[in-house]
């Protein structure tokens, strides 16, 4: 009798290690595998709208040199309107990005709001993130900076200029260096296309 | 947009290529008004593309288009498709929505249909036709250039002044190429520049006696003619990273009269003097005032380091040490943004160098890295937008004044005082980065550009340092030794002398 309590017992061990087993580690190994949805920025955007019309983009990270950008192609979902489509654009590129890409917008940032002029500038209200999560240096501003011009600009024909706005507001700067009081234009030499 | 004539300046360019010697010769590619053709460079013959203004925007036949780049068009079920080596371009009539193989687009305005021909915005060749060609296709809308493959085609932007008794011609090259200045008898200097073809504007108007106008040689050499006056000359070139520029001074002959009404001197300076730089003795007018800004302070401490080392610490030890340099061996004021620990608002940091009358402002900062392997010490000059560059506002103005009566008062914006003296910002840049040269570890670019807030209303020769990473352990260890800050401030001190040495022509030329 007293054997077969004991075994009862390690069978019921057994079963209760094998049910914690499965709920703290195979669960999630179980989702880990079968979601891979943060495989790259834009496939983590698509994957809300499977069905939907897809359009090539060139996202922007900072380069193995460190002092530029480079760019790589995603798929983003399509829209109809210029406004939309860079809308579409931008959470892309503020998505966080996958080992080895680094991006240089500080990792939390937001879009808050987003519209474009018939001047073509574009004015992009990001949440207070983008400026109390930088690390600062003038190089790092730079480039977070110019991420979120050359994404409009290289992507969208209708935007020529770019005005970084924080928290609904207009700031001076992002971290004590670069100039936002007026819209940048489309920055080559940042982007290594020169 | 208005894109009715306005240039009222002789505007060639040169088309060619070192490998077609047929063209050599061949100088005005077109000329007289912004609605005139675009002419197209690439390794084949130039060819023109006609251009036609509707409803404001500048507009190109795609039948034009189908000629010159070989491409196919059709007009089929309410679509036009243009295709090139299986890639192709759809547009909707009344869209300005297009597809680039695949890629959406949209141009500043729809096709229009005008007789049996479709006509597109110029902005179609570069952004949709270059979308699907197997060679880089760039549009220069100012210049009316559509350049094809890899062609090396710089802007060339001349300035000249007269300066003195002499004159000078400043020619900026971007990007930057070099350039070969000889003396063709004493008619002309011909200026040949390293290119395939050239993107040039002459300036209007004469230096009396020694500049009488420009000519073009050949697709890449123009020539200076010269006056009566000249006697000699000296080039000297300056590379800013992207861009180049080329100083050529022109020395009249020793027993010249100046003429009287050409430039407002500071001094009656001896011909001699001209031929040689003057002696650092007989100088010390140029720079009088130095203002030095350490960057960040107080709760904004700035870029930071894995040790701990923070920018604002940094930034304030080299600035006390330039000061108390340039106090020692210039013997010149030197204003201080902060001297302490404490939060001071950017603009208030210009606003200072420029209430005191400073002869240069020099910002000191750290960097930061997101890729820890980047290290180097850069010096920064102000950029600006291509548009604030052309802002008017930069001539004076007549106005009252208090007490009565009328004065010429000089109006600059405010936030673009700078740009008057990028010039002289780029000369003390390259003073400094030739300094660091010998002392510390240079950036991969060690002269750089970017639209920075502290340079950009600086009424006065201002740059900015970024004496290395903080993001780099082995930088930030150097950026908090006595000894690597020492040698940044002694590079920084050593660089003002050069530029003061090199700055009467700046004293002279300046408009302040």
């Amino acid at each position: 009798v007293n054997r077969g309590r004991t075994a009862l017992i390690a069978s019921l061990v057994a079963c209760a290690a094998l049910f914690v087993w499965v709920l703290l580690v195979g669960v999630p190994r179980w989702y880990g595998h079968t979601v891979p949805a943060t495989a790259t920025p834009a496939a983590a955007t698509t994957e809300a709208i499977p069905a939907g019309r897809k359009i090539k983009a060139r996202l922007f990270y900072v380069a193995e040199e460190g002092t530029r950008l480079s760019s790589v192609e995603r798929e983003v979902p399509y829209a109809a309107q210029p406004v939309d489509q860079a809308r579409e654009i931008l959470n892309a590129q503020i998505a966080p990005a996958m080992p080895p890409l680094i991006s240089a917008i500080p990792a939390g940032t937001a879009l808050r709001a987003l519209f474009i002029t018939s001047e073509g500038d574009a004015f992009v209200d990001m949440s207070r993130d983008i400026a109390a999560a930088h690390p600062g240096g003038s190089m790092n501003e730079l480039l977070t900076i110019y991420t979120i011009v050359q994404v409009l600009t290289a992507n969208l024909p209708a935007v020529t200029a770019v005005q970084l706005l924080v928290d609904g507001k207009e700031v001076d700067t992002l971290a004590g260096h670069v100039d936002l009081r007026h819209p940048l234009g489309q920055n080559t030499h940042m982007s290594g296309e020169n | 947009v208005n894109v009715g004539p306005r240039v009222s300046v002789p505007r060639l360019c040169f088309a060619v290529l070192a490998l077609a010697p047929a063209l050599l010769g061949v100088e005005h590619v077109f000329g007289q008004g912004p609605a005139t053709a675009l002419t197209v460079l690439s390794r084949d013959p130039r060819r023109a593309i006609p251009v036609t203004v509707v409803g404001g925007q500048e507009m190109v036949g795609l039948d034009d288009l189908a000629t010159s780049f070989q491409v196919t068009v059709r007009d089929e079920s309410g679509a036009l498709t243009v295709s090139y080596k299986g890639r192709t371009v759809v547009l909707t009539p009344d869209q300005t929505i297009v597809s680039v193989a695949g890629r959406v687009i949209s141009l500043p305005s729809s096709p229009v249909r005008i007789g049996n021909r479709w006509l597109v915005p110029i902005d179609f060749i570069s952004r949709a036709l270059g979308g699907i060609y197997d060679a880089r296709i760039e549009l220069r809308r100012a210049s009316h250039l559509v350049i094809v493959g890899d062609l090396r085609v710089p802007r060339l932007t001349l300035r000249q002044e007269a300066t003195g008794n002499g004159a000078r011609l400043t020619v900026d090259i971007m990007p930057r190429a070099n350039t070969a200045v000889a003396q063709d008898g004493n008619q002309r200097l011909t200026i040949k520049v390293e290119a395939d073809a050239l993107d040039v504007v002459f300036p209007p108007g004469q230096v009396a006696g020694l500049i009488q106008g420009y000519r073009s040689v050949d697709v890449t050499t123009f020539a200076l003619v010269l006056g009566p006056r000249y006697a000699s000359f000296r080039a000297s070139t300056q590379v800013a990273d992207a861009s180049s520029s080329l100083v050529i001074d022109l020395i009249p002959a020793p027993a010249d009269v100046p003429p009287p009404p050409t430039t407002t001197q500071v001094e009656s300076v001896a011909p001699a003097a001209l031929a040689e730089p003057p002696a650092l003795a007989t100088l010390g007018s140029g720079v009088r005032t130095i203002a030095i800004d350490a960057g960040h302070g107080g709760d904004d401490i700035g870029a930071k380091g894995a040790d701990g080392t923070t920018e604002k610490v940094v930034t304030l030890a080299i600035a006390r040490k330039v000061k108390a340099s340039i106090e020692a061996r210039l013997g010149v004021r030197v204003i201080m943004t902060r001297d302490d620990d404490r939060r001071v608002a950017v603009t208030d940091r210009t606003a200072l160098a420029n209430n005191n009358k400073a002869d240069l402002f020099i910002s000191l900062h750290a960097n930061q890295s997101f890729r820890s392997n980047v290290t180097g010490t850069a010096v920064y000059v102000a950029s600006f937008e291509d548009g604030a560059v052309d802002q008017p506002g930069l001539v004076p103005e007549r106005l009252p004044v208090f007490g009565g009566g009328i004065r010429d008062i000089e109006l600059v914006p405010w936030n673009l005082a700078q740009i008057r003296y990028r010039r002289q910002s780029e000369i003390l840049a390259t003073a400094i980065a030739e300094q660091f040269r010998e002392r510390v570890p240079l950036a991969a670019r060690p002269i750089d550009h970017a639209p920075l807030l502290v340079l950009e209303s600086a009424n006065m020769p201002a740059v900015l340092i970024e004496t290395g990473y903080l993001s780099n352990a082995e930088q930030a260890r150097l950026l908090g030794s006595a000894d690597f800050q020492s040698l940044l401030a002694q590079g920084i001190v050593e660089a003002i002398v050069k530029f003061r040495d090199a700055s009467t022509g700046f004293v002279e030329g300046a408009v302040r």
